[in-house]
């Protein structure tokens, strides 16, 4: 590396930022040099986000400073990071579904340009990075990938010194997560910095030269990424030694095994945004966990619906135990043992402004309309529903901030195990999962799978939907892949890799 | 026939005007269901200054004036305070009505002079159209420049653009650096102004006494009117001038005795914006969204 090179472009000392009395930045201290790629690793709710907002001057620090080119900046509004040359690409973008690509772009940009001029400047910086746009699109018609294009185009044209990507790669499929590296690896190439934000280990060691590892709020550590093993920086980020799950038991091979199984299910989309339910076909067996891998919009929200129940088609395409019931609804197939998962737990799994015995109570309403008296169907009893929330909190780990709270008061990686373990809890034969780790930390997480292995253990039905290759790999027995609403045969997991995945998972 | 189509361009100037208002507001995330109290509010305070300072144009002035101020009181709560829109706006409208009754009760029974009309040089001459388009108050013609103005405004300008960003994702609007609220309040006082131009309207050119109330329903009517324009200004104006004729053939109809009741035509203006609300549903059902994706939704600060 020659000198010019190794300069500091950002220096931060002792950033200290409290939401309140909770202090989600605690004395900060992070050195970014020009021009290359530095990475921020740490678990959900470590505070890297919080840190990197100050640096775009959305939020202003309590404590400490921050120097950009050795100068110490006071940085009042995004306005003041974009003219010194910082730009960000949020977690959850920040765009308008409403505009039009130009449009977007236009109101970020603090230079003023007519249409024509901006045009011009968006289309050439897209073919010089290869990033493409269309800039008279409306953002609302636009993949999350292209989505994630305009962001980078709107910062690149304002010409940073430093890049910061919050999660970038949490929404994209395989072969666009190259793309990017690729286009990331160019930009440091031409000097700009980038602060790259991440909790995947392996692809922190792929593109970036050092890394500062956040947890809790505080730097545990800044290091060179060529002489740390992933091992290691999983150990820094979450704390303590990662247990390794425990391996499933295999049942003995039946006959009479199969559980669950779906022909030719077809489902038309219910709005333009939507995916087409194509001739799905699968089976699974009791003591199995069958694993769908995909990109995220590709069905998988369609395929719970209806699975579930909440859309309904003919009465042969879903087959439980020999009972067709691809048009009863989800209160019959509750009864018949299969329990679900949604993806999102607020909103979908959850009411948020309920507490957690009263969302117990919903999801075990069903079995009180079928089984008890005339009195239990009109009057409930909540000592009942509070019973069953506690025993589910203790079986699950879930920890809550205090005595039945809402469900909005629990953290995502709670929460997730409340839903889990309550689907768990009605001793179902089949569970259907989405997401089931989707943006919980690793401790959480490890909980949760190993929960699912030990139910496939007890001889189970278990079909896990899942973006997350690591997981699909981990605990499916056999492996599917849906992309645009098809899924792919599916295969044993001894004969697939992990690449083939990838690549199916990119067919469109 | 001249001067009925005289009467329906002129009936539709208060609702257009208002509803020019309450378009921005609410293409800046902002529901403010006040506008009939904030026409009261204009329609008094244009009384009462025609009445102190014996110029009509201080009516125009001190209406607009009015409307702004007393959208503060609206903005104040909602922006800042984040209450409900939906009953605050309820909750001026109700405190408008109360205040300006309090207020207009020493006009009863005094009279104002109208605004004067102005004949446009050349274009007036024109055979028919020229009396019906180009003899007006300025009031009328302001009206038809400020809903024309909008439109290029909210499609080519910079800050049109801020505004429509700025009701679509209020989140997004804030993380790459715009100050939501004091937008939402510009645009709410915009509302205001309007509003409190159309309200003023009311005394200045089509009933140039007092009564309480006086607005009639011409607020909700300019909200309705929003919805049925789904957002668009030249819509609004197509929109005005339909629901302005309906309010006319309501007095036709009673005078030259047509045989259904007068409610019946009450009632036109939102049964034409229920049908077009059904008509824009299925479209955006089709994907067309129109309606402003954070309207009524108040925006918290450190997300
Ligand atoms: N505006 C806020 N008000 C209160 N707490 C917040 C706010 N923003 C973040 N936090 C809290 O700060 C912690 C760190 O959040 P964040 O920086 O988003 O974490 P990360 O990006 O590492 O997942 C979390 O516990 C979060 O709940
Ligand atoms: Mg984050």
């Amino acid at each position: 590396m020659d000198k010019k090179n190794s300069k500091t472009l950002l220096k931060a000392s002792g950033l200290t930022k409290k939401f309140g009395s909770f202090v989600a930045n605690d004395s900060i201290n992070i050195e970014i040099k020009k021009g290359e790629i530095h990475a921020l690793l740490g678990e959900n709710g470590a505070g890297k986000s919080t840190l990197v907002k100050m640096f775009y001057g959305l939020l202003a620090p309590d404590e400490g400073n921050i120097k950009f080119n050795n100068k110490i900046i006071n940085l009042l509004n995004p306005k003041f990071a974009r003219a010194m040359g910082i730009g960000m690409v949020f977690q959850h973008f920040s765009l308008f579904p409403a505009l039009s690509v130009s449009e977007n772009i236009l109101i970020s940009l603090d230079e003023k340009l007519t249409k024509k001029q901006l045009e011009k400047s968006i289309i050439n910086t897209s073919k010089k990075w290869g990033l493409k746009v269309s800039p008279s699109k409306k953002v609302a018609e636009l993949s999350v990938g292209e989505q994630q294009r305009v962001e980078i185009v709107r910062c690149l044209l304002q010409k940073p010194k430093l890049l910061i990507m919050d999660e970038p790669t949490s929404v994209l499929s395989p072969q666009e997560i190259v793309n990017l590296f690729k286009v990331l690896k160019n930009l440091s190439k031409s000097g700009c910095s980038i602060l790259y934000i991440s909790h995947k280990l392996h692809e922190i060691k792929e593109i970036a030269s050092k890394v500062t590892i956040l947890k809790s709020a505080k730097v545990v550590d800044t290091m060179e990424t060529k002489n740390v093993s992933t091992n290691i920086l999983a150990e820094k980020m979450v704390g303590k030694k990662i247990i390794r799950l425990k391996a499933k038991k295999n049942l003995k091979k039946l006959k009479s095994n199969l559980a669950l199984s779906v022909n030719n299910l077809y489902r038309f989309k219910k709005n333009q945004f939507g995916v087409t339910l194509n001739n799905i076909n699968f089976t699974i067996d009791y003591g199995q966990v069958l694993g769908i891998a995909g990109i995220a919009g590709n069905g998988q929200v369609e395929l719970m619906e209806a699975l579930s129940g909440e859309t309904l088609g003919k009465k042969e395409e879903i087959i439980f135990e020999n009972k067709s019931i691809g048009n009863s609804k989800i209160e019959y197939r509750r009864q018949l043992g299969i329990e679900f998962v949604p993806e999102e737990r607020n909103n979908h799994a959850t009411v948020p402004d309920l507490k957690l015995h009263e969302n117990t109570f919903l999801t075990f309403f069903g079995y009180h309309i079928f089984n008890k008296s005339f009195f239990n169907k009109i009057f409930t009893n909540p000592k009942l529903s509070i019973q069953a929330s506690k025993q589910i909190e203790k079986k699950n780990d879930v920890r809550c901030p205090y005595d039945n709270p809402l469900a909005k008061q629990l953290s995502g990686g709670n929460l997730q195990k409340f839903v889990i373990g309550r689907a768990f809890q009605a001793n179902p034969k089949l569970v259907i999962i989405s997401q089931p780790t989707w943006g919980v930390d690793i401790g959480a997480a490890n909980i949760i799978r190993q929960k699912i292995l030990n139910l496939a253990s007890m001889g189970k039905a278990i079909i896990l939907i899942s973006q997350d290759l690591d997981e699909i790999f981990e605990l499916s027995d056999s492996i599917g892949v849906i992309s645009n609403g098809n899924l792919s045969k599916i295969k044993n997991k001894k004969n697939m890799t992990p690449t083939q995945v990838g690549l199916l998972m990119g067919v469109s | 026939m001249e001067s009925l189509l005289i009467t329906i361009l002129v009936t539709s100037v208060p609702i257009l005007l208002a509803g020019t208002g309450e378009l921005i507001a609410e293409k800046s995330g902002v529901l403010n269901l006040g506008v009939e109290g904030m026409m009261l509010t204009g329609a008094v305070a244009a009384l009462g200054s025609v009445l102190i300072f014996g110029n009509p144009l201080a009516g125009i002035f001190f209406g607009a004036l009015a409307g702004i101020l007393i959208s503060l009181i609206f903005s104040f709560f909602t922006i800042f305070l984040m209450t409900n829109q939906v009953a605050t706006g309820l909750g001026l409208t109700i405190f408008a009505t109360g205040l300006t009754g309090l207020i207009g009760e020493p006009f009863v029974g005094k009279t104002i002079s109208s605004l004067p009309k102005i004949e446009i040089i050349f274009l007036s001459d024109i055979p028919f159209l020229g009396s019906i388009f180009f003899k007006h108050d300025i009031l009328f013609y302001l009206s038809i420049l400020l809903i024309i103005a909008v439109h290029f405004f909210l499609i080519k300008s910079r800050y049109g653009i801020i505004i429509r960003a700025v009701g679509d994702n209020h989140d997004s609007a804030h993380s790459i650096g715009y100050p939501v609220k004091i937008i939402r309040l510009l645009c709410v006082g915009f509302g205001g102004m309007c509003a409190g131009m159309g309200g003023a309207y009311i005394p200045l050119v089509l009933t140039p006494h007092w009564s309480e109330g006086m607005t009639a329903g011409k607020g909700w009517i300019a909200l309705a009117l929003v919805v049925f324009a789904s957002w668009l200004p030249f819509r609004l104006l197509l929109g005005a001038l339909i629901f302005g004729g309906i309010t006319i053939l309501q007095f036709v109809g009673q005078a030259r005795g047509w045989p259904f009741p007068s409610q019946f035509l009450n009632m036109l203006p939102y049964l034409v914006t229920i049908i077009a609300l059904s008509i824009i549903s299925i479209k955006t059902r089709s994907g067309n969204t129109l309606v402003p994706s954070s309207l009524g939704k108040p925006f918290l600060e450190n997300n």
